[in-house]
C-alpha cells in the first residue's frame, strides 16, 4: 500500500501541475517538506498556494505529477490520509449556527473519537486556545481571532501529525497573529509537521523553511536565513531630497531589479553582476542628472521582502492578482 | 488492522455527528422549525375545506319563457339539488349568453314557451347553456340533464333507474375523506424533498463543504446522517394531518396504525433520498428549490391527488408511476380509508424500498469528496 518514502520527508511532490482550462494555476512544482518543520508558502493571492494545498490534501486532482504525503500516494489514497491530517481552510468553514463546543464535538465525532476521550480532548483544547469562556457562544458571534483559534483547535482535535493551514491569519490582528504563531511552535515542538501559506513577510520569517511562490511556480525554497544570506542582489539604501525622481531614474537602468521607497529612504536592489554597486549607482546618477546627489548611500543586509523581490522582480503587494480559490464547484 | 466492530462504531459516531448537528441547526432555525408544524396545519385546513370535487352552488340564470306551473316546478326541482344557485332571472337566450360571457353566471336554463306541450309529448323540455371551459362545472350541470321529473310533474310516470349503486368507503361522497390522506402524500413530498434538497448545497454555499470533505466521513454516512432527523419530522407531519383530518373532517382511520406508520416511513425515506439526489446535482439553493418544484408539481397533478390516475393517458401514467408520491397516494388511501394491509399493497411498498436504496446509492455515488 504505502510507497517507500525517505522518512525525513512528510510531503514530496514531483512535477505537480494543475490547469483550469488554459490557465495553469500550478506548473511543474517540485516540493519536499521535511518532517517536524513549519514549512511556509510565501506568495501573493493567486500564486497557486491554495490550489497546491488542495492537491496535497486530495481535494483537487492534479493535471500532472506525483504526490506522496506521509507515505500515501495522493489523490489515490486520500481517504487513508484524512485520519492523519488537519486542515484549516482559508475561509472559516465551521458551522456559524453551532456553538464553539458543538463545533468541536462535531469534529470529534466525525473523527470517530469516543465520547470520554473526546470530552477530555475538547476541554484541553478549549483551555489551550483560550476558548473556555466562549464555549457556549455561537461561532457566528466570535471575533476574527477567536474564530481562527476555534478553527485551529478543530484542525488539531484528532492530533494530526500533519497540519495544512491556508492563510490562517488573514483576518486577524497583529497581537493575535503573534499568539497564533506561538501556538504553532508549540505544535511543532510536539512533533507536528505544518504547511502554512501566507503573504506576510514576518510570518514567513518565522517558518523553518519557506518556498517563494509566484504564478504557479516555486521561485526559491530554503530556510529564511539562507535565502537572505544568499540573495542574488546587493541591497542599497539611499537618502536624498528628491526620492521620486531618483526612483524613476534607477528603475529604468539595467541591473537594477527594484527600487522601493521607505519613508525618506529608497531601497534599491542591484544585480550581483555589478561587483561594486555604490560607485556604480553614484555614476549612474551623475549621468542622468548632475544635480542629483545622494545625501547618504549604504549597503544593508537583505530582508525577506528583498529576497521575494529579487526572485519575482516585484514586491508582494504589486503582484498581479490572479483568480484563485474560486475554481472549485 | 481495524476490526469490523470498531469500524462500525466509527461509522455510527460519524452518522451521529451529522444527525446531531442537523438537529441543532434545525432547532436554531426558528422559521423552518415553525414551518414544520405550520405547513401541514394550515394546508390541511385550507385544502380540506377548499378542495371540493362535488361541485355545489354554481351561479346560474333562469330564462323561463313558458311562464307556466310546470316551468316553476322544474326551476324549484333544479334549486333543490343545490348544485346550482339561481342568481338571475332573464328573458332571452341572448341575455343569458352575454351574462355567461361576462362571467356573471356559469350556466343558464332556458325553458321554451311551448314547455307544457313538450312535457305532454315527452319531448326535450328545455336547454342548459353552459360555460364549458371548466370541465368540472360542465360535468355537474350535465348531471342535471338526468334530473328525475317523476316527483315534480305528476303526469310523468315512467321510472328510469336500472342500476343500483352502492358506495363503499365514502358513502356520503365527501371530498375531504379522499383529500386528507392524499394531502399527506403532497405535503410530505414537498417538505421532505425541500429539506434534503438543500442539505448538501447549503454546506457548499455556507463554505462548510471544504472542511467536511477533508474529514474521514464517507458519503453514505453523510447521506444517512442527513436524512435521519427529517424522518422524525415527516412522521410528526403525518400525525398532524391525519389526527386533525380525523377530528375536523371526520376522516375515518380504518387501517392499522402500525401499517400506516411503516408505509409512511418508507415514503418519507424515499422522498428524502430524492431530495438528496437533487442536492448532489444543484449548485445553489435556488437551483435546489426549482428542482423540488419540478418534482412537486407532477406529484400534485399526476399522482391521483386531484384527478384519478385511471383517467390519464398511458404516458402520463408512466410518469406518475415513477413518482414516489403516486405509490404512497395509493398506499395511504388504501390503509386509511379501506383498511388495507401492507401485504395487500406489497407492490407499492417494494417500489418505495427499491427507490430508497437506489436513491441512496446514487446520491452517495454522486457526492464527490473532491472539489473538481
Amino acid at each position: 500500500m504505502t510507497q517507500p518514502i525517505d522518512p525525513q520527508w512528510v510531503i514530496q511532490a514531483h512535477n505537480l501541475t494543475k490547469r483550469f482550462g488554459d490557465f495553469a494555476a500550478v506548473e511543474r512544482l517540485n516540493l519536499s517538506v521535511p518532517k517536524g518543520h513549519i514549512y511556509g508558502f510565501l506568495g501573493p493571492n493567486g500564486c497557486g498556494k491554495s490550489t497546491t494545498i488542495r492537491m496535497l490534501t486530495g481535494l483537487l486532482t492534479p493535471s500532472e505529477g506525483d504526490i506522496n504525503v506521509m507515505g500515501l500516494s495522493i489523490p489515490k489514497q486520500a481517504e487513508a490520509l484524512r485520519q492523519h491530517i488537519g486542515y484549516m481552510t482559508q475561509k472559516f468553514s465551521l458551522y456559524d449556527d453551532l456553538t464553539v463546543k458543538e463545533n468541536l464535538q462535531f469534529i470529534g465525532r466525525i473523527y470517530g473519537i469516543n465520547a470520554d476521550q473526546c470530552k477530555k480532548r475538547i476541554d484541553q483544547l478549549q483551555s489551550t486556545y483560550k476558548l473556555n469562556q466562549y464555549q457556549h457562544q455561537l461561532a457566528s458571534t466570535l471575533s476574527g481571532g477567536q474564530r481562527q483559534r476555534l478553527a485551529l483547535a478543530c484542525a488539531c482535535l484528532n492530533q494530526p501529525s500533519l497540519l495544512f493551514l491556508d492563510e490562517p491569519t488573514s483576518a486577524v490582528d497583529p497581537q493575535n497573529r503573534r499568539d497564533f504563531w506561538e501556538q504553532l511552535f508549540d505544535l511543532s515542538e510536539q512533533g507536528t509537521s505544518i504547511l502554512v501559506t501566507t503573504h506576510y513577510m514576518d510570518e514567513a520569517e518565522r517558518c523553518h523553511k519557506i518556498a517563494i511562490m509566484e504564478k504557479g511556480h516555486i521561485r526559491a525554497d530554503d530556510t529564511p536565513k539562507s535565502l537572505m544570506d544568499n540573495i542574488n542582489a546587493h541591497v542599497i539604501e539611499i537618502t536624498t531630497t528628491d526620492l521620486r525622481q531618483l526612483k524613476q531614474i534607477l528603475i529604468a537602468i539595467e541591473h537594477v531589479t527594484s527600487a522601493a521607497q521607505l519613508g525618506h529612504r529608497l531601497r534599491v536592489l542591484v544585480s550581483k553582476n555589478i561587483s561594486d554597486p555604490i560607485p556604480w549607482i553614484l555614476h549612474q546618477c551623475q549621468q542622468h542628472n548632475r544635480q542629483l546627489k545622494p545625501q547618504d548611500i549604504r549597503l544593508v543586509s537583505a530582508n525577506l521582502e528583498d529576497v521575494f523581490v529579487s526572485h519575482t522582480g516585484q514586491p508582494i503587494s504589486c503582484q498581479p492578482m490572479q483568480h484563485e480559490g474560486e475554481h472549485h464547484g | 488492522m481495524v476490526s469490523p466492530l470498531s469500524s462500525i462504531y466509527h461509522s455510527y459516531l460519524r452518522i451521529y455527528a451529522i444527525t446531531a448537528k442537523e438537529i441543532k441547526q434545525l432547532s436554531r432555525d426558528r422559521i423552518t422549525f415553525a414551518m414544520v408544524i405550520m405547513i401541514p396545519l394550515i394546508q390541511l385546513l385550507l385544502f380540506g375545506y377548499a378542495i371540493n370535487t362535488d361541485v355545489r352552488a354554481i351561479p346560474v340564470a333562469i330564462v323561463d319563457q313558458s311562464d307556466s306551473a310546470a316551468g316553476r316546478w322544474i326551476v324549484e326541482a333544479v334549486k333543490v339539488t343545490q348544485v346550482v344557485e339561481v342568481k338571475q332571472y332573464l328573458t332571452t337566450a341572448e341575455q343569458a349568453q352575454a351574462a355567461i360571457r361576462r362571467g356573471d353566471i356559469k350556466a343558464a336554463l332556458i325553458l321554451p314557451p311551448t314547455l307544457t306541450e313538450k312535457l305532454a309529448h315527452n319531448e326535450t323540455i328545455g336547454q342548459w347553456i353552459v360555460d364549458g371551459s371548466d370541465t368540472m362545472i360542465a360535468g355537474a350541470i350535465k348531471q342535471l340533464k338526468n334530473l328525475s321529473l317523476n316527483d315534480i310533474v305528476p303526469e310523468q310516470t315512467n321510472s328510469s333507474s336500472r342500476f343500483e349503486v352502492s358506495l363503499f368507503y365514502n358513502p356520503e361522497q365527501r371530498s375531504a375523506v379522499n383529500i386528507v390522506p392524499g394531502l399527506i402524500a403532497v405535503i410530505l413530498t414537498m417538505t421532505m424533498v425541500l429539506f434534503t434538497s438543500s442539505a448538501i448545497v447549503r454546506e457548499r454555499e455556507r463554505g462548510n463543504l471544504e472542511l467536511l470533505i477533508t474529514t474521514p466521513i464517507k458519503p453514505l454516512e453523510l447521506m444517512i446522517g442527513k436524512i435521519l432527523p427529517y424522518i422524525v419530522i415527516g412522521l410528526i407531519q403525518m400525525t398532524i394531518i391525519l389526527g386533525l383530518g380525523h377530528l375536523i373532517f371526520a376522516v375515518p382511520i380504518n387501517g392499522s396504525i402500525s401499517h400506516l406508520l411503516l408505509g409512511t416511513l418508507l415514503f418519507i425515506t424515499a422522498s428524502l433520498t430524492l431530495g438528496l439526489i437533487i442536492s448532489t446535482i444543484a449548485q445553489t439553493q435556488l437551483q435546489a428549490m426549482q428542482m423540488t418544484i419540478f418534482i412537486l408539481l407532477p406529484t400534485i397533478l399526476l399522482s391521483g391527488f386531484i384527478t384519478p390516475l385511471e383517467a390519464m393517458p398511458t404516458t402520463a401514467k408512466w410518469i406518475a408511476e415513477a413518482l414516489p408520491g403516486t405509490h404512497f397516494m395509493r398506499v395511504i388511501r388504501a390503509i386509511v380509508l379501506k383498511g388495507a394491509t401492507l401485504g395487500e399493497l406489497y407492490k407499492d411498498m417494494l417500489w418505495l424500498v427499491g427507490f430508497t436504496l437506489v436513491g441512496l446509492w446514487v446520491a452517495a455515488k454522486r457526492f464527490n469528496k473532491r472539489l473538481d
